[in-house]
């Protein structure tokens, strides 16, 4: 069958702890192999080029609902802004914060991904998830469904029901194809549906009465209950404010004691997600300064930790959430159009477009703690590069993020444009860090660590014989680096060969090909468990608004899938 | 008063529609810029849009003349029947075209410098998203006169917009900066959401002037068959507007929208009905 040898690069595989070396990646049939087992190859060269697996990015938001919220009611969105028109994509692109779901798969590509994480599925709305999943060429999905604001999910964590709740679980991650357990704003979401909000862990959710604090651990606890490949994925309480970063650390030390149990290699009980969001010390907007450091030392301190950047990208953008309360007091901040959604008992959304200016200094100081997070860690496997796309900038935007992580003439250079730069610097710590992020850091932070903490990594982020042939090839010369810090961002922007499961997708920059995607999700098995099944039955009999038979994902809705099975019945 | 266009010498290309699109004709080649620089056969070779065809613009259009330097140096003249060709002028920086007849949407969209006179009537979205330059219109536009577009909320920035006939719904809306002078009436919606630049109206306006409004002048020559609520009158005053003097009646609002507090003052839209 069809075999490739891309020869002579230097391979970054943090998974195998390849540093750089001169060697040869073997692929047949779609998979990595030894070069020894190959016949007759296709040649790729690749001397003088950066070798990595494909991209994992851990968190961002292309798929769905809220997505195409935004897409709807930005048309300015794509006015005059979809410059790229290649006459080599079969679908047309367009959009630019929020791009249509072809140029989200296109430009993924271009940048050498292959997974992509949709951070954030309403479960009754799992069907338009699905159908946009299969419309976003190339890359490989997973969608986690929110579980924070969830009914049944704080009916049986009130009660300490762990074994319930877990069932409840297992049944949803099936009924929607889901991926893992994600939470935004634990009980801040259903608050809002009463026009209130829980900003700290300890501020008890209207009726339930239940604490984001206890949301937490009993969602840890299913989470570990079931073993399944990722951990349960956190949105902190009370993000974007000033003095929130007492907040996240009380959130963080709820994971202290916890210890993962699964069979997929992940080594952490909680990813915190867009940790930017959840850093600021102050106490309003005219002293709101960073916090990363103290944030950073928690989590370097403590293993059982996962976390992603949240980079502002200092782009006009569009924030999207499942925190509903959030949105609503971004939309009193900045006077710009705003849509609102509640979804019937199991969360809501905001959408809001944003302006991060350089020329304002709350954007400016935001962009310094999204880099500090990362420049203060000592573990670039826990330390995962994302820009919560598109809430503080979009995808696209990466070559930029790696950019300012390895280049410290970079972030000088952006700080140039800075109006209130001398407010910036005595705010953050930016100014202080000379560090510059390798090569093998950054294949850490784009694919080994995601695809570790999402439990994939016998599959995705890697180049071990056996993996998928996802092989991204860079047109940079680690031991001849352009001294021009825009090279670098090119070079990320449009990789010169992306090969996914042993197809050459892109070459120098461009699509030539569009292999089929797949949709990833976990099917736990675990025990018959009568009570949840009435439970079920009877919230859908007194409260949904859908039937029970319409609600699960029905099997022509889901596209090509890849199931990870669990077994959590013994 | 500068007088730049008597010293300098600009060259004009005259385009006259012989061979008229079937469908729409999309026209945004059609501008000084584009023009800078080539000679008449080059200017044969752009660009147009018929539908989803692209075909050279000399398939529709004889062009007579070379542009001239720079945009600013190219004058263009199109003759013939432009009632069904689009986005003429569309994002212009300078220099100037002359529309002999009718034109359709679009017409000076995005301009940002030069001047467009159109001697007849034009569509819909004509001076849309402007940022600076004058567009003049001798008969009547449609909907959406320098309005933003579809679901920006930085509308018109500046310029000069002036259409001496009748204009239809949604004039204005978003806008931020610039002069808008309608010399007949409007219909519904005008200055929606507005945070700046002036509205003349010099005929009657039909209703939901100033909805939304935070800031900015509008001026109302003859009545408003159903004015909002959101404005509240607070005395009579004096102004000269376009080169005349009269009295005006002057309410605030809208009430009913946010507004900035600058020097301690509360900032409200103005609304002037004259008496
Ligand atoms: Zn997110």
């Amino acid at each position: 069958m069809s075999e490739l040898l891309i020869k002579n690069g230097f391979v970054f595989d943090p998974l195998q702890g390849i540093k750089g070396d001169r060697m040869d990646i073997g692929i047949k049939d779609g998979k990595i192999v030894e070069t020894s087992a190959l016949e007759n190859p296709k040649t790729i060269d690749a001397a003088g080029m950066t070798v990595m697996a494909g991209g994992v990015d851990i968190h961002s938001h292309v798929v769905g609902p809220k997505v195409n919220i935004g897409r709807l009611f930005r048309p300015e969105d794509k006015l005059f802004k979809s410059p790229h028109k290649s006459p080599t994509c079969s679908r047309m692109e367009m959009g630019s914060s929020v791009p249509s779901t072809f140029k989200t798969g296109y430009d993924y590509a271009r940048m050498g991904y292959v997974f992509v994480n949709e951070a954030a599925m309403p479960p009754l709305h799992s069907p338009h998830v699905h159908e946009e999943i299969r419309d976003t060429p190339i890359i490989d999905n997973a969608a986690m469904p929110v579980f924070g604001n969830n009914w049944f999910t704080l009916e049986y964590l009130k009660n300490n029901e762990i074994e319930n709740n877990a069932a409840y679980t297992a049944w949803l991650l099936r009924a929607t194809r889901g991926f893992g357990i994600k939470v935004v704003n634990p009980g801040g979401s259903e608050a809002w549906g009463w026009g209130l909000n829980c900003v700290h862990i300890h501020d008890p959710v209207p009726y339930f009465d239940i604490t984001p604090a206890r949301i937490i651990k009993g969602l840890i606890e299913t989470n570990e209950h079931l073993g399944l490949p990722h951990s349960m994925h956190l949105h902190c309480n009370n993000l974007g404010n000033p003095g929130n970063y007492t907040d996240t650390l009380e959130s963080l030390r709820l994971a202290e004691g916890y210890t993962p149990k699964n069979n997929f290699g992940r080594e952490q009980v909680m990813h915190v997600t867009h940790l930017q969001f959840h850093a600021y010390g102050g106490d309003s907007w005219g002293n709101v300064e960073s916090r990363s450091k103290d944030i950073m030392d928690y989590v370097n301190a403590h293993d059982n930790i996962t976390v992603d950047m949240g980079q502002v990208t200092l782009d006009e953008t569009t924030t999207m959430t499942a925190d509903g309360p959030f949105e609503h007091h971004l939309r009193a901040l900045n006077n710009l159009k705003w849509a609102n959604v509640d979804v019937e008992l199991e969360t809501a959304a905001g959408v809001v477009p944003y302006i991060y200016s350089p020329k304002v200094k709350v954007c400016t100081i935001q962009w310094a703690v999204g880099l500090e997070l990362a420049l203060f860690s000592k573990d670039l496997m826990r330390t995962f590069v994302t820009t919560d796309h598109p809430n503080a900038g979009p995808f696209t935007r990466y070559p930029q993020v790696i950019t300012w992580l390895m280049s410290r003439a970079a972030r000088d250079e952006t700080m140039k444009t800075f109006k209130w730069l001398d407010r910036t610097i005595e705010s953050t710590s930016i100014d202080s860090i000379d560090r510059e992020l390798t090569l093998y850091e950054i294949a850490q932070m784009t694919r080994a660590g995601p695809a570790k903490a999402l439990g994939i990594s016998n599959i995705y982020g890697g180049l071990a014989p056996g993996m998928d042939a996802d092989v991204a090839v860079y047109p940079l010369n680690p031991e001849d680096m352009p001294s021009d810090p825009a090279a670098i961002e090119k070079a990320f922007a449009r990789c010169a060969w992306l090969v996914k499961d042993g197809v050459v997708t892109v070459k120098d920059g461009e699509i030539v090909a569009e292999p089929a995607k797949r949709t990833i999700w976990v099917d736990v098995k675990v025990p018959d468990n009568a009570q949840v099944q009435r439970d079920i039955y009877e919230h859908f009999l007194r409260h949904y608004s859908v039937k029970l038979d319409n609600y699960s994902l029905f099997e022509e809705h889901l596209h090509n899938p890849r199931v990870i099975e669990v077994n959590a019945a013994q | 008063m500068q007088h730049n266009e008597v010293i300098r010498s600009m060259k004009t290309v005259t385009l006259t529609l012989t061979n008229p699109s079937e469908l729409l004709l999309e026209g945004q080649s059609i501008t000084p810029d584009n023009f800078a620089g080539k000679k008449a056969a080059e200017i044969a070779t752009l660009d147009v849009w018929e539908g989803k065809q692209k075909g050279p613009l000399g398939k529709y259009f004889t062009v007579a003349g070379d542009g001239g330097a720079t945009a600013a140096d190219t004058r263009i003249i199109l003759r013939g029947d432009c009632t069904r060709v689009k986005r003429i002028g569309q994002q212009m920086t300078a220099g100037e075209i002359i529309i002999e007849g009718n034109a359709d949407m679009y017409i000076g969209g995005w301009m940002k410098g030069g001047k467009i006179h159109v001697k007849g009537n034009v569509d819909s979205f004509c001076g849309i998203g402007m940022e600076g330059g004058e567009l003049i219109v001798d008969g009547n536009a449609k909907h959406h006169v320098g309005a933003s577009p579809r679901g920006e909320w930085r509308g018109m920035k500046g310029g000069l917009i002036r259409v001496a006939g009748s204009v239809g719904n949604d004039t204005a809306t978003f806008i931020n900066g610039g002069t808008i002078i309608i010399g007949g009436d409007a219909d519904i919606h005008v200055s929606t959401h507005g945070e700046g630049g002036t509205v003349v109206i010099k005929g009657d306006a039909r209703g939901r002037v100033g909805g939304q409004m935070v800031k900015g002048d509008i001026y109302v020559y003859g009545t408003i068959e159903n004015p909002l609520p959101g404005f509240k009158m607070v005395g009579e005053v004096e102004q000269e507007v376009d080169g005349e003097t009269a009295l005006f009646a002057h309410y605030i609002g809208d009430l009913g929208e946010r507004h900035p507090i600058s020097r301690g003052k509360t900032v409200y839209a103005n609304l002037y009905t004259r008496i």
